[in-house]
């Protein structure tokens, strides 16, 4: 009876509070300068000595650590060997052939495989996956590297890729399988997968030299990394996605825990664990060039030695050797991926096993014809074709040409847009700035989001890295804007037309195939090293996440509201501006959250072309050796990629939920 | 209605007072709220009962139907028959052996030898062939192969799936898919065969199909079967016995005809009220006691009263209901029938 006479409380509008949390950050910003100035730039007393910490731990870990039973040095030592081993086998069976002795006095007791050999095996396995299409593919892919004088790098790079996908299979495959039988466990690694997906490359190289040394085994410990989390999510995904009545059958016919696993689990989610296999074949890929830093050698070398001298040919020419292989390997295991068991033939050892035998079989011809014949042994130098030359003319051209005008968009662009960007982010307070991300945060997630989001702001400034990641945020946003201003657009058309998405999609599954290093070179070429420069590689990167999920949220919207919308005689415009883009924008926050992912992984590589963020801090520790702060600044790196995949998430979340509860109301 | 106690001396399978909750303290929740907690004290103390204080017993050789729509905890009862679903208390004994108290590796062995199970979804293995599939549980147990595939071809055979042995489970219909499953869960001779809901899947006139296939199966086979099903419809063509269940508590038991003719609630009657009384009701049931002069024509009393009609086509007032051995029963009259059909 008292309730009932209380009059209506007056409610806040939902922005109030924003209102409230923004104008505290003006006044911090305007007139907090003088009052408190450590909000400015945080303190030097203050700072946390990480990289210092980290540097010493390595090295004890590298010198004292001790398990009892054998010292950590000796535990990376027996996962070098681990590596080593296989790695020597098939770097001998594709590049070296078989040798006795060491160094100069090594001969040569077997060739390696003939690049006729290796063709014809790769067009058998496509073969025998997918059909004569998939050969002349896998063949012509192969073909390729040999004509365009790729074959010795191209064989060294595919040595360590078969050495580093087997074992990110299998160790990303028993992660998984422990993490879905053991929930303890998977609560446990999930946010050191986290990590290992968000933090750069390039700051765990240094560690790993420090631990492996120099040479293609921390190649391999570095693409390990790299490549196997997802096999590992995929894993565990795929395990717990098997239906219900499939365990319980398991059960009811009385399998093991063994006969589970292996008889009912494994098979059943194996088309899913293939999508997993082609993952990692295609990060180790990526990894390619930036493993040749810490000496994997191959045409991940060629690259970088090519960028380095600024040979675009060259390196266009390696790099696109990457794509090839790239590209027959993922087309291969994609096939094997939907490939169907056909009837279990019969007959004796060579009918049943009629691809391998055509195999080995021509490996042994070839080899022998090789002895006599040296072309069918490794491809004629004289038959190699470049276009290096021509490549590099096409940028001199354009370079003579349209110097002025390049030149005059570039420097437009630098002083209206980035220059003043990056001097507002830097004068901005660090401690407003991890305010108000905590109260988004709290806003979008609740405390627990809001704590994190503060913590790992607070993080990046208590280690002394504020300006240089606030110089990582600038160049990420400007690039992430750039790349939503062309590639949303370019979704909304594509999503209503079907060729023009086919054409799109065939683009932009290229586009993610190629090395991110690919993208740097044209624009060092075109204009020279800066951050102009960098944008624009960071750009050309992270469109095509940008293209694909704003298409698959548009093409997601249930076609009966749009049915309902022409009904009531919307117009197209209306329709796609007051039915498609509403429904569409969780999916589109999602895009704008992995293009901010792409680009954060495509910033750290421009360091090579003299960007002065977080990045640049990373690969000057990979030059000067120095684990601590390499880590520290990947870490930073990680922190913001954190940062905006959980806001982002918890944003589109909650646009969900608005958009399934307020249809009506709103 | 004869027996009260669900034991009887042909028991194969008896469950006393199960219950299962889910949720993190189901057994404490339960030992805390006493014998039978309302559903709503256990839903405000944190777990789900899915299935509450079920007793019933299945006679050997019978087919023990239970019929209840989604969420009324069908499909979690027959799981706590296997014990694939652990219950929070009670007793499912199994040939008198307490299942509860057996260790998992003895409920392996009790699954592999006496059990069998037909999936809503057939849960065939995608990457093994038809034979493969049927030869799994033998295969499983470590059966050589020459003999599980022995076993295996004869169960194809009996399913009438002949000649497709080769096949991989997505080259079948889903009728076939499920002939597979029922092949499968024979092979390894189970003497309680569980099915869940094995034709919900299926299109209505394939259903009827299977249904007619499952009738021929167990006429051939005589097995202990605990049948799940939505379908009150085919609660009532196969069962000997049926269960209703609503919310996890078993509502009736009976026979088909005790469930149509005297339904325990409004719940029961909404379902048995559609079903035309002639379909279920035996003539043994509907016949009266025989006086005055014995009628030539005969009728056996298991037949339903639908089946004997026809046999009053040619102006018969009365006919002999006889038993198996030939004698006779009773009566049965032409008013009575009519009545009968006519009052739907």
């Amino acid at each position: 009876m008292e309730t009932a006479a209380l009059p209506a409380r007056p409610v806040l509008p939902r922005w109030s509070g924003w209102a409230v949390a923004l104008l505290a950050f003006l006044l911090l910003w305007k007139f907090g300068a003088g009052l408190v100035p450590w909000a400015f730039d945080y303190p030097r007393g203050w700072t946390v000595p990480a990289a210092r910490w980290i540097t010493g731990f390595t090295k004890w870990l590298l010198n004292e650590a001790t398990f009892g039973l054998f010292t950590f040095a000796e535990f990376t030592r027996f996962i070098a060997a681990v590596i080593d081993f296989p790695y020597r086998i098939a770097l001998s069976l594709l590049s070296t052939g078989f040798l006795k002795g060491e160094g100069s006095a090594a001969v040569q007791i077997t060739p390696p495989l003939s690049w006729v050999a290796v063709i014809v095996v790769f067009a058998l396995i496509g073969l025998r996956a997918g059909g004569w299409r998939l050969a002349a593919l896998a063949a012509a892919c192969l073909g390729f590297i040999a004509v365009f004088g790729q074959w010795q790098s191209a064989m060294v790079t595919l040595a360590s890729i078969l050495v580093a996908v087997p074992l990110g299979v299998l160790g990303g495959g028993a992660l998984g399988i422990l993490a879905w039988r053991s929930p303890a466990f998977e609560r446990a690694i999930r946010p050191v997968l986290d990590l290992m997906q968000t933090i750069p490359v390039f700051a765990y190289l240094v560690p790993i030299l420090f631990l492996f040394g120099f040479g293609p085994t921390a190649a391999v410990v570095a693409t390990l990394i790299y490549a196997m989390p997802p096999m590992t999510r995929i894993t565990h995904l795929a395990l717990a996605r098997v239906p219900g009545e499939l365990t319980d059958l398991g059960r009811m016919v009385g399998c093991s825990r063994r006969q589970m696993l292996w008889r009912v689990m494994v098979p059943a989610s194996m088309p899913a664990l293939m999508v997993g296999v082609n993952q990692v074949i295609m990060l180790s890929l990526n990894m390619v060039i930036i493993a040749s830093m810490i000496g994997a050698g191959g045409l991940g070398f060629d690259v970088l030695a090519a960028l380095r001298r600024l040979d675009f040919g060259a390196g266009l020419e390696a790099g696109l050797a990457i794509v090839a292989l790239a590209v027959a390997l993922d087309r291969l295991s994609q096939a094997f991926a939907v490939s169907k068991a056909g009837a279990i033939p019969t007959g004796n050892i060579v009918e049943r096993h009629p691809y391998l035998a055509s195999a080995l079989a021509t490996i042994l011809i070839a080899g022998l014809v090789g002895l006599v014949l040296p072309a069918v042994q490794s491809y004629p130098k004289a038959a190699e074709l470049s276009t290096g030359r021509f490549w590099s003319d096409v940028v001199a051209w354009i370079n003579v040409n349209f110097f002025d005008a390049i030149e005059a968009v570039k420097n437009a662009i630098l002083l209206n847009l980035l220059v003043p960007f990056k001097r507002f982010l830097l004068g901005l307070p660090w401690l407003g700035v991890a305010g108000l991300l905590g109260y988004a945060g709290w806003r979008l997630g609740g405390w627990r989001l809001a704590a994190l989001v503060a913590v790992l702001a607070g993080l990046i400034a208590a280690t002394g890295q504020w300006e240089k990641a606030m110089i990582t945020v600038y160049l990420c946003g400007i690039s992430v804007m750039f790349a939503m201003l062309i590639g949303v657009p370019i979704g909304i058309l594509a999503a209503e037309r079907e060729r023009l998405w086919t054409v799109v999609r065939a683009v932009i599954d290229t586009l993610q195939t190629l090395p991110s290093f690919v993208y740097l070179m044209p624009a060092v070429m075109l204009f020279r090293v800066g951050d102009f420069t960098a944008m624009i590689a960071v750009v050309a990167y992270s469109v095509a996440p940008a293209i694909r999920y704003t298409v698959l949220g548009l093409q997601g919207v249930d076609p009966r509201l749009l049915e309902a919308g022409r009904a009531m005689g919307c117009t197209p415009r209306q329709i796609l501006w007051r039915i498609k883009l509403k429904l569409a924008a969780p999916e589109i926050l999602l895009g704008l959250n992995q293009t901010v992912m792409f680009a954060l992984s495509m910033l750290v590589i421009t360091a090579l072309v003299g960007t002065r963020d977080l990045g640049q801090e990373v690969y000057i520790a990979l030059t000067k050796a120095d684990p601590g702060r390499g880590l520290v600044a990947g870490l930073a790196v990680a922190f913001i990629a954190i940062i905006t995949d959980r806001l982002i998430h918890a944003g589109a979340r909650a646009a969900r939920t608005r958009l399934g509860l307020g249809e009506g109301a709103a | 209605m004869t027996e009260k106690t669900p034991e009887t001396r042909d028991a194969k399978l008896v469950c006393r007072h199960l219950w299962k909750l889910f949720g993190a303290r189901g057994a404490e929740v339960l030992a805390a709220l006493g014998p039978d907690p309302a559903p709503e004290r256990l839903i405000a103390a944190g777990v789900v009962p899915a299935v509450r204080d079920v007793s019933l017993s299945v006679e050997a050789g019978e087919i023990f139907v239970i019929m209840g729509l989604s969420g009324s905890g069908k499909s979690t009862l027959v799981r706590l028959m296997s014990r694939l679903v652990e219950p929070t208390s009670g007793e499912v004994l199994f040939n008198g052996q307490n299942l509860l108290a057996a260790s998992e590796a003895e409920m392996t062995m009790i699954r592999r030898h006496k059990m069998g199970m037909v999936f809503q979804h057939f849960a065939l293995l995608p990457h093994l062939t038809v034979l493969d599939n049927v030869a799994f549980p033998l295969d499983v147990q470590g059966a050589p192969r020459a003999e599980r595939e022995a076993r295996a071809r004869q169960m194809i055979e009996l399913v009438g799936l002949g000649g497709r042995e080769g096949a991989f489970p997505r080259q079948l219909s889903g009728g076939q898919q499920q002939r597979v499953g029922i092949a499968r869960s024979l092979a390894v001779e189970p003497e309680l065969w569980f099915l869940d809901e094995p034709f919900s899947a299926l299109d209505p006139l394939i259903r009827r199909e299977m249904q007619d296939e499952f009738i021929r199966l167990q006429s051939v086979l005589q097995k202990t079967i605990v049948f799940i099903t939505h379908d009150f419809d085919e609660a009532i063509r196969l069962a000997d016995r049926i269960a209703i269940m609503k919310d996890g508590a078993i509502v009736q038991e009976g026979t088909p005809e005790e469930i149509v003719l005297s339904p325990a609630d409004d719940y029961v009657r909404a379902f048995s009220g559609a079903v035309p009384k002639a379909k279920v009701v035996r003539v043994a049931s509907a016949m009266r006691a025989a006086e005055g002069e014995e009628p030539t024509a005969e009728v056996a009393g298991t037949l339903t009263v639908a089946e004997a009609a026809p046999l009053f086509l040619n102006g018969t007032e009365r006919l002999r209901v006889t038993d198996g051995q030939g004698a006779t029963l009773g009566h049965l009259h032409r008013a009575d029938i009519l009545d009968l059909m006519l009052g739907g």
